[in-house]
């Protein structure tokens, strides 16, 4: 190694090294020239707040970190339905956006270019706030399909009660341990003898019949629990029994989606325009059908283009998703950087551990797609 | 490095404990904040985002409220003019950080004086400017009369980041109820959601209740829970470290007390002067030499009182003329009935 290029290497890591320094230093000084006491010791005393949605059990007699955790698995849950859902509506849109029918493609472009161009913050509040206040009160609501309530004071959807649930999760385990074998021994075939394999058709066989199969052997069963309504003062109800979504969550996720769907939709439509159209024409000649040409040829090659902003748009929704505060759903920022912040003071403490987390999640949800997007990446022979 | 540094810093603060006890009436004008404020020309003020009666802008911007009189009592006797006050709006999450992080000196916004916040995070509680009580707030029609009538699954919303939080909860469980706490950063969230149905019942500092209570659609529908489930003395904070400038805001608050409680008002003040009882006197500033003690001038508290009045006028003027809370309850002074009782200013 030369020195000459070691030394701006090295300059900016002294730089970096005094600028931490300087701050926390700094900070020192000033906690203690105001009698602020630094430590995590606070994680396991008693949070004494309670939470309105938990996806653990939890109330106030657990500890802070009991606390940290409802919120960051309430950040996820979040996160997980909101981007499942902006994956779904942006490749249906990105997918309409190139549709020859001129009534769906602009439709799509009109979905698109309105809320792509709308604040975040702002389409949460229209959800929650002027979304909320149309939806019937508890009493009135009308129950679809005899089971589900969507009222203002959340959705009520039947829930499960199982016996033996730990058999039956096994067996659908086993069934995606053996739709995984499935294709590999179908990739095989069709490499070596050209034949090829209903994967699909065969995997969601797998994911029905192997379940089934605890019901009737393994001494699994599930009874349905319907939510019924429950007067709590004369002109107040609620429902009990079943599982409750709070609204909060519905138009979090609501909001996060459709809102990160636009992006998606466009980089699903320049992934599909990205392939040279003499690929189509070429995978037609051999005698392809559209089908196949779209499953083999087009979407593997759009896939490559599609995934790296797409993991962009990933990103920015979990980040989003700290919006939660606004309207009260209990996510990180709202559960610890609110109120366990507030209730013990420490600012500087519970501040830098919620950047952590949310460095930790982004960075794995990073690993993660830039995994998938070598493992589609072409394979140079 | 470090340690040189740490030894130097001590050596100086020895310097400045001897300097300090040599001379006393010079540790007044010792105070940063003090001196800061008057190169500044203004007193800043962390005040709530809107809060009828203690702390609210109107169309214009001009700032209102009991809490909001605090601080222009304090602009009053450090820089002789009430409206030398600039008003910082802050959210419940954020208030004590911006008192630490210096960017307020003085916070005035209905914070309840508990034990750790006084000791643990750096702040100082400096007196008492309103005895409040956290209520619930019910619909009318819904047949609930007093706390008692509640049922498991009953919704309650509140604002994040407040003792009411912790309150709700110890009440509740005190109860056996299992109840859905649903929490917003700001208030007018919190109005919206249960004006909309969200939420069963309301719940904050009863003040608040009658105040917010104003910004519902149909005020005449809601009503106040006679019940009070927590003691909340909310006053004024000031930075841990500056005792003078605590000494300062201590005795504005206490001054336009005791101003009500000697009968001395915002048209009579100078007249006081003459006073026969010398405890006026001394309150106007015609005897004594008090503001020294503050490294202020000696007409401090008379400048008060004639800018922003006695707590009485303040009361009247923001609390009970808006039609908040018209009963002055145990806001009113100890020889009233009331638990309003300050040390004597001599």
């Amino acid at each position: 190694m030369n020195f000459k290029k070691l030394l701006p290497q090295l300059l900016t890591l002294v730089v970096v090294i005094l600028v931490f320094g300087f701050f926390s230093y700094n900070a020192q000084v000033n906690m203690e020239n105001r009698g602020i006491t630094f430590g995590y010791g606070f994680l396991s005393q008693e949070s004494s707040f309670d939470v309105q949605f938990s996806l653990i059990e939890y109330d106030g007699s657990h500890s802070y970190f009991r606390a940290y955790l409802v919120g960051l698995l309430n950040t996820i849950l979040v996160s997980v339905i909101g981007i499942i859902f902006a994956t779904i509506i942006g490749v249906i849109v990105g997918i309409a956006r190139l549709s020859n029918n001129y009534l769906i493609e602009r439709t799509a472009a009109i979905y698109v270019e309105f809320f792509r161009n709308i604040p975040l913050l702002l389409q949460i509040f229209f959800w929650y706030f002027a979304a909320l206040r149309a939806l019937p009160l508890p009493e009135k609501a009308e129950p679809m399909f005899g089971v589900f309530f969507l009222t203002i004071k959340g959705f009520f959807v039947p829930a499960f009660v199982w016996n033996n649930l730990d058999i039956f999760i096994y067996s659908v385990i086993a069934a995606i341990i053996a739709i995984f074998f499935v294709r590999i021994y179908a990739k095989k075939k069709q490499e070596n003898q050209g034949i090829q394999t209903p994967v699909l058709l065969i995997s969601i066989g797998l994911l029905i019949i192997l379940p089934l199969v605890s019901f009737l052997l393994g001494g699994v069963d599930a009874s349905i629990q319907i939510p019924v309504i429950e007067q709590l003062s004369k002109t107040s109800f609620t429902y009990k029994g079943g599982l409750k979504l709070p609204p909060e969550l519905i138009s979090l996720a609501l909001a996060l989606s459709l809102y990160t769907a636009t992006f998606i939709a466009e980089c699903v439509r320049a992934g599909v325009q990205g392939v040279s159209k003499g690929q189509k024409e070429a995978a037609a000649s051999i005698g392809l059908t559209p089908n196949q040409v779209l499953k083999l040829v087009v979407m593997p090659q759009a896939l490559r283009i599609i995934i790296p902003p797409t993991t962009n748009q990933y990103l920015n929704l979990t980040k989003n998703s700290s919006l939660a505060a606004a309207i009260a759903y209990p996510d990180l920022v709202l559960v610890f950087a609110g109120t366990a912040l507030m209730q013990t003071g420490r600012a500087i403490e519970i501040v830098s551990i919620t950047m952590l987390t949310y460095l930790t999640l982004s960075i794995t949800i990073s690993i993660f797609m830039n995994w998938y997007n070598k493992k589609i990446a072409i394979k140079e022979k | 490095m470090f340690k040189l540094v740490k030894r130097l810093t001590s050596v100086v603060a020895m310097f400045a404990v001897l300097f300090t006890f040599t001379t006393e009436t010079m540790a007044a004008k010792k105070s940063k904040t003090l001196k800061n404020t008057q190169k500044k020309g203004f007193v800043r003020c962390g005040v709530s985002q809107g809060l009828p009666g203690f702390s609210n802008a109107d169309a214009a911007g001009n700032w209102t409220g009991v809490d909001v009189d605090v601080c222009r009592a304090v602009a009053a006797a450090v820089l002789g003019d009430s409206s030398k006050v600039k008003f910082t709006p802050l959210s419940a999450k954020e208030r004590f950080t911006a008192l630490t992080s210096n960017e307020i000196d003085i916070l005035s916004r209905n914070t309840t004086w508990t034990l750790s916040r006084d000791a643990d995070i750096g702040l100082t509680f400096v007196g008492v400017n309103f005895y409040d009580g956290q209520g619930f707030m019910v619909r009318k029609n819904s047949g609930i009369s007093s706390v008692n009538d509640f049922k498991a699954g009953v919704s309650a919303c509140t604002n994040l980041g407040t003792t009411t939080e912790l309150n709700m909860r110890d009440f509740f469980n005190s109860k056996g109820i299992k109840y859905e706490p649903v929490t917003f950063e700001k208030a007018d969230e919190v109005v919206a959601a249960y004006d909309a149905g969200r939420c069963d019942t309301y719940t904050t500092d009863k003040s608040g209740l009658a105040a917010q209570r104003i910004k519902l659609s149909n005020p005449d529908d809601h009503m106040v829970l006679p019940e009070t489930i927590s003691k909340e003395p909310l006053g004024p904070v000031v930075r841990q470290g500056d005792s003078v400038w605590e000494d300062i805001v201590r005795w504005s608050l206490n001054t336009m007390i005791e101003a009500e409680e000697y009968g001395v008002t915002s048209a009579n003040a100078d007249m006081m002067k003459t006073s026969d009882n010398p405890a006026v006197k001394r309150l106007v500033g015609a005897e004594g030499e008090l503001g020294a003690a503050l490294g202020l001038d000696n007409e401090w508290s008379l400048r008060i009182i004639k800018q922003v009045g006695n707590y009485g006028e303040s009361y009247k003027r923001n609390i009970a003329d808006t039609g908040i809370l018209p009963d002055r309850g145990p806001n009113q002074l100890w020889t009233k009935g009331g638990i309003l009782y300050v040390p004597p200013a001599r």
